[in-house]
């Protein structure tokens, strides 16, 4: 259906003849509706003093009020601080997985390669939970693994679990850990798309491994490269909830608390709902902006953008 | 294609001999894979054998290769814990609830989004994609659950976040680019309709990606307690993981101990159940994963970011 053939009536004919279609997305539509969009009505208590008791329509405006309570609350630096190490940090890891697929690329398909991809991924497979739990376990100076290790060579572990100073170093690489064999398919389903010929053409011309690896495989892994490097800077502040909420004790709260934990505990656990709604929605406009920021940037300097 | 990798193969081996370059980039390669392999799985192995060792052999770091003073009390120990055995009948109801309803609600929707007769295609497109980058945040969106009466509700487990829309991407990636459009046209002109078309024609040819969409929401459900979390109160609706984050993380259990020689002991079983309690709730999702992997390699994951 190009612009210049739109008609009225063969619009209609269209909708009434795929019905069956408009069937289909129905319930995802319905589902978006009430609980993604019905919410992002919601925001609009951030600038209203709500009380369940007049519900949302019914509260008194507040203005900004809200936003500025967290600008001036000694939270304020503290978690966009925290949010930003725990980010910036995990984003340097990002070219791993790269690197991960190109190794497993030069590998010759056979028992190993394959015993090797399976064994990568399972961590994946690990719940959040039993993953802290795990962590908590094995690094424990005392009674874990780690300790264990350190007593072998007659040292003493860190406490790994109640340090603020490591805090983002134990969140960042346990995640690695956790998830770069995962993160790694994807490239490798990109490069398994790579001709054949020209590995053969680059042979006869004299490549090393190394060369082509340089000219060939890294060009084919841009594309998808940069991709997801956007997504992963449209999230910058969004730093999950789930693992950095579990991993959070007193001995390393000074650098665990980050926006989503102080949204959670100012919200539900002490029911300030108008206060964590403002900092809820301050976190994701900073992500969209920066989202569409690092869009435009890469639509400028290369061809690949989301849209 | 046999004959052309087998030339490759042995012209890339001539070269391979007279670059001594490749050959120790060969032996690093592999060298390194070992050492990645071992520390990927090491501490899972190490969680196995402390599960069936004593658990002061384990604290003294006795444990490396082998269980040391074989013992089951940590298994016998969980099965008297009636907790974890409420929150696992209700994570498998959840996993088999959410993903028949997750699979349903997504395939569906992306089957109509796949189709390039479908009017308003991109706008509802967008719709859906809209909400990845812009959400209502944590407090309006538990204000939307109550309002519905889903609060501490079986359904809230498995209904109102079961629109995915990465996956909703991925599977329309997957329609377009295996099922031909040639199809539809032939049914079309046989008498039928879209429904029927989508049963009796789409689903049996979509098998691969039913699989894998199916495995990854099947996941999602068994690991996930952020939900929980936030919107169950009553314990006999608790999911495994829940349970899992009291016994791993919060360490319940001790609580409710007493004092002196008894108390040891029970704090000694405690200790030995964390590493069998892992087991037990990691165990049957890996098991899933070994009959889906054979589609991965059907170009899901290209297909998920090249749009």
């Amino acid at each position: 259906m190009r612009a210049g053939q739109f008609a009225p009536g063969r619009t209609i004919g269209q909708i009434r003849r795929n019905w069956g279609l408009y069937l289909l997305l129905l319930p995802a539509v319905v589902l978006t509706l009430l609980f993604a969009y019905k919410p992002m009505y919601g925001v609009i208590i951030a600038f209203k003093d709500y009380s369940p008791a007049s519900g949302i329509t019914g509260s008194p405006w507040a203005g900004f009020k809200y936003f500025e309570k967290f600008f001036h609350s000694y939270q304020f630096t503290t978690t966009i601080k925290n949010t930003l190490v725990i980010s910036v940090y995990s984003l340097i890891t990002f070219p791993i997985p790269i690197l991960l697929a190109l190794m497993v690329n030069q590998m010759r398909p056979n028992r190993f390669r394959r015993f090797f991809q399976t064994v990568s991924y399972m961590p994946h497979f690990i719940s959040t939970v039993v993953m802290v739990g795990l962590m908590m376990i094995l690094f424990s100076p005392s009674t874990g693994l780690l300790g264990s290790l350190y007593q072998l060579f007659g040292g003493e572990a860190p406490d790994l679990m109640g340090s603020a100073g490591l805090f983002s170093s134990v969140y960042v690489w346990s995640d690695v850990w956790q998830h770069v064999g995962w993160d790694s398919i994807i490239y490798i389903a990109a490069l398994s798309a790579v001709d054949p010929s020209l590995y053969e053409a680059a042979t006869v011309d004299g490549a090393s491994r190394f060369h082509k690896i340089r000219y060939i495989d890294i060009p084919m892994l841009m594309p998808t490269a940069i991709t997801l490097l956007i997504l992963r800077v449209g999230g910058l502040l969004g730093v999950g909830f789930e693992k950095v909420y579990l991993m959070q004790n007193d001995l390393n709260i000074t650098s665990s608390e980050i926006l989503s934990t102080y949204v959670y505990k100012i919200g539900l656990l002490s029911s300030q709902y108008s206060f964590s709604s403002a900092i809820n929605l301050f976190n994701t406009v900073i992500n969209f902006i920066l989202l569409i920021m690092v869009n435009q940037i890469s639509k400028k300097f290369s061809e690949n953008s989301l849209w | 294609m046999g004959f052309v990798e087998a030339a490759t193969n042995k012209s890339m081996g001539k070269v391979k001999n007279s670059r001594s370059s490749d050959t120790v980039m060969e032996i690093a390669m592999y060298a390194f894979a070992v050492i990645f392999l071992v520390i990927l799985m090491y501490p899972l192995f190490f969680i196995i054998i402390a599960s069936f060792s004593d658990p002061s052999a384990v604290a003294n770091g006795q444990v490396w290769l082998f269980p040391k003073g074989f013992t089951m009390d940590g298994y016998r120990e969980l099965l008297r814990h009636e907790n974890i055995w409420i929150g696992y009948r209700n994570t498998i109801l959840y996993t088999v609830v959410g993903t028949a309803i997750g699979l349903i609600v997504n395939i569906s929707a992306a089957y109509a989004l796949s189709r390039k007769d479908l009017f308003g295609r991109k706008f509802l497109s967008l719709f859906f994609i809209f909400t990845m980058f812009f959400n209502g945040g944590l407090i309006p969106t538990f204000l939307t659950v109550r309002d519905f009466h889903l609060y501490d509700t079986f359904l809230v487990m498995v209904l109102p976040f079961s629109v995915i829309v990465y996956d909703i991407i991925v599977a329309r990636t997957f329609f377009q680019s295996s099922i031909p459009g040639d199809l539809w046209e032939a049914a079309q002109i046989d008498g039928c309709g879209n429904l029927r078309y989508f049963v009796q024609v789409v689903l049996p040819l979509s098998k691969a990606i039913i699989a894998v969409l199916g495995l990854w929401i099947a996941v999602g459900y068994w690991n996930s307690y952020f939900n929980a979390l936030i919107y169950l109160k009553n314990p006999d609706l608790y999911p495994l993981q829940l349970i899992l984050r009291n016994i791993l993380i919060t360490n319940q259990m001790q609580s409710s101990m007493g004092t002196g020689e008894a108390a040891q002991i029970a704090l000694r079983l405690a200790n030995l159940m964390r590493y069998s309690v892992i087991i037990v709730a990691t165990v049957p999702i890996l098991c899933l994963y070994p009959f889906v992997q054979k589609y991965f390699n059907q170009g899901v994951m290209i297909g998920a970011v090249k749009e």
